[in-house]
């Protein structure tokens, strides 16, 4: 096996195949956006190259900077709810009777295709036949919100679905980083006289930082460039109030025609994106790794 | 070794299999040559979705084939939002088929602007064709002095309503802008719904404000405004905008209409929740011959002309527009038996159509001659007295422009802008443009 690894040619060839199709597939797409950013186009007939007047104009958007402000306002929620999956994990990662089958219904929102879990929450919206309406209708609410076409709370009753739709992805790796922990430790401080919230807060959550780290950087980035619910549910409306940065760069290149200007946005979703990314680990990082 | 087997023999089979679909690629570009020529044609009426149309092509294309042996057309068939996908990126790659359907006006600029279509007013000025069409439907297709679509299809807004839910509360077909006032407040008082309306699509609100904006101003007001021979500041869009808040503050759409898909809206009408529901055309199978609607609601809809507005406006002005088109593909290298294609199909097209398929043409259909539901003969024969019909103005307009348009209406909708503000909004996003 060494003597097969040694060479060049077999390295090259197990490695080019994957190599290739994230070049052709990622890569290359991606100097493209930036390049058609750089064209006044409308997908269709002749480009025209006008330098850099795209990317200008989307920086004196004020549609684009609301746009983006939608984006980090969901990033943030994702982040902060990162905190109530990780205490549901702790509870499931905890010998609790029916863990298993819990943990199992946390996780069916993320089975469902984005698409499905649209229909249902615009059902459960419906202004005069969705439940929340008629629940609220029980406990006396005279007159319970337009949830989907009031400007003002469209974007929260959005952000609802959208962070629902992921709470199982991010309890399942909590719940697995979480039972990777040695017994061992846990024993220990118990053995110690630690009470199970000191367990949870000193012993268990610094031991899966590195996992929790992972998970902002995801939550974050993923949030970012966030599209499909919001698309499906309101498609940005009422008039932008539930834009974001993916959905307006898709409205620009699709339905106004105008591809070079949305391309232009695309590349600085990616930059904003990058970014914010580098910052976050920046913020994260801790110069030792807890090691067990 | 049994592993390394079965992989050798998995990879020989995909090669095969590449093989085998790559000889049928070439299979049909070989069949373009010679002899036979072949038109390639792309429709957007699966049969799955829509059995019916997708029949009716079939037939016009066999028949064709038989009167033209040496002519061969190859089909391809996609749902509609694939279709526009797709012409975008076949148009990219100038790949366009031979012929091929679009929508008219703002969908069809840009390949207008590439130089894809060709013009077909040689087809149109043959055999008198051009008459054929119901008014102002062929001009959807003009842009700079030339016509590039034959319309198929034409749809004009009406309003629909629920005859049951009107005998029982006394009420009548509205005429008059205040007696549609009236009816509005009876079912508001009655706790019915008086219209479904599902303005999350936005150009379900835009036929409110272009009807207010017709009655009011007159055919021509907002036409002009668009192509800037006006002003949306003229003060009969203000007042149109005005009746259409109005028309909000009274209650008379669905609750959280802002929020609702025109599907929600629809299925509000079709459950009898809602009294209204002002929509084009395409939606009369619902109302006539869809077997899949229960009978009784079936025969409890009629419809009515948008009332007129203080004593202004003329009944026989309707807001619609053609459907789709046929094109044919300027850098088609059959574009002569295209267009002979083309001819022939939209003549065939419109009696069938209407009577197979529900679809209104946009060629005139003698009512004498063709066998249909009594509401289908009120809408034609309507049509072919029609003094004008106004093109959705989010056609009408450019795609850029027609964005900002549906999202002001929306707002105006929502109230959170004035109708001075409305106008403004068109003003400057038409500016912007020139």
């Amino acid at each position: 096996m060494n003597k097969v690894m040694s060479n060049k040619w077999i390295i090259a060839m197990y490695v080019l195949p994957a190599f290739l199709l994230i070049a052709i597939l990622i890569f290359v797409p991606l100097i493209l956006i930036g390049y058609y950013g750089l064209m006044d186009w409308n997908g269709i007939g002749p480009m025209t190259f006008i330098g850099l007047e795209n990317y200008i104009n989307a920086i004196q958007d004020s549609s684009f900077w609301q746009s983006a402000y939608h984006s980090f306002l969901l990033a943030l929620f994702s982040t902060l709810s990162l905190a109530l999956y990780l205490a549901v994990s702790l509870i499931l990662a905890s010998k609790i009777k029916g863990a298993d089958l819990l943990r199992k219904i946390y996780l069916i929102p993320m089975l469902l295709s984005s698409v499905a879990i649209a229909q249902l929450w615009i059902k459960v919206y419906n202004p005069s036949n969705g439940m929340l309406n008629t629940i609220l209708g029980w406990f006396g609410v005279a007159d319970p919100p337009n949830w989907l076409a009031d400007p003002s709370i469209v974007l929260f009753a959005i952000f609802i679905p959208i962070l629902w739709q992921y709470a199982g992805f991010y309890i399942l790796i909590y719940y697995a980083a979480l039972k990777n922990i040695p017994e061992s430790l846990i024993e220990a401080a118990r053995i110690d006289g630690a009470t199970p919230l000191q367990i949870a807060l000193r012993i268990k959550l610094p031991l899966i930082m590195g996992v929790v780290k992972v998970t902002i950087v995801l939550a974050v980035v993923g949030s970012l460039k966030y599209f499909d619910l919001i698309y499906i549910m309101t498609g940005g409306g009422p008039n932008g109030a539930s834009e974001v940065m993916a959905s307006y760069m898709y409205t620009l290149a699709f339905s106004t025609n105008n591809f070079g200007y949305g391309s232009a946005i695309g590349f600085l979703l990616l930059i904003i994106t990058l970014v914010v990314t580098v910052i976050v680990r920046k913020l994260t990082a801790n110069k030792e790794e807890i090691q067990y | 070794m049994k592993k390394l087997k079965a992989v050798t023999y998995l990879t020989s089979a995909l090669a095969a299999t590449a093989i085998i679909t790559g000889c049928g690629g070439g299979g049909d570009e070989a069949s373009g040559d010679g002899e036979t020529k072949t038109i390639d044609f792309m429709h957007l009426w699966p049969e799955g979705s829509s059995a019916d149309h997708n029949r009716i092509v079939e037939d016009i294309i066999a028949e064709y084939e038989e009167q033209n042996p040496d002519v061969n057309v190859e089909l391809e068939v996609l749902s509609n939002e694939q279709y526009k996908d797709k012409l975008q990126v076949l148009a990219t790659s100038g790949e366009l088929p031979d012929v091929g359907m679009t929508w008219p006006a703002g969908f069809m600029e840009p390949y207008i602007d590439g130089e894809m279509f060709a013009p077909l007013d040689d087809v149109l000025d043959e055999d008198g064709l051009r008459d054929e069409f119901v008014a102002s439907t062929v001009e959807a297709y003009e842009a700079d002095g030339n016509t590039y679509g034959l319309p198929l299809e034409l749809n004009v807004a009406t309003v629909f309503y629920n005859k049951a839910i009107f005998d029982e509360y006394g009420l009548e077909e509205p005429t008059t802008y205040e007696e549609m006032e009236e009816v509005i407040n009876t079912l508001n008082e009655n706790d019915v719904n008086p219209i479904a309306l599902g303005n999350r699509d936005r150009w379900t609100g835009s036929l409110w404000y272009m009807y207010f904006a017709d009655r009011i101003g007159g055919s021509d007001t907002l036409t002009n405004a668009i192509d800037r021979s006006g002003s949306f500041e003229d003060p009969a869009l203000i007042e149109a905008a005005a009746k259409t808040q109005e028309m909000v503050d009274m209650g008379a759409f669905s609750e959280g209409f802002n929020g609702l898909a025109d599907e929600e809206a629809k299925s509000m009408f079709m459950n009898e929740q809602s009294a209204m529901y002002l929509i084009a055309t395409w939606d009369l199978p619902n109302y006539t011959t869809n077997e899949d609607v229960p009978q009784e609601f079936r025969d409890s809809v009629d419809y009515f002309s948008f009332p007129t507005v203080d004593g202004e406006g003329n009944e026989n002005s309707f807001v619609g527009g053609p459907g789709v088109g046929l094109f044919v593909s300027e850098n088609s290298d059959v574009k002569e038996e295209s267009k002979d294609f083309v001819k022939y199909f939209t003549e065939q097209w419109g009696d069938t159509a209407v009577q197979d398929a529900g679809v209104i043409p946009a060629t005139t259909v003698d009512t004498e001659e063709v066998d249909l539901p009594d509401m289908y003969n009120e809408v034609l024969d309507d049509l072919n007295t029609a003094e004008n019909i106004t093109l959705f103005a989010d056609v009408q307009m450019s795609p850029d422009v027609a964005d900002q348009h549906l999202n002001a209406i929306q707002s105006l909708f929502g109230n959170e802008i004035t109708p001075e503000e409305f106008a403004e909004l068109h003003e400057q996003a038409l500016s912007e443009e020139e």
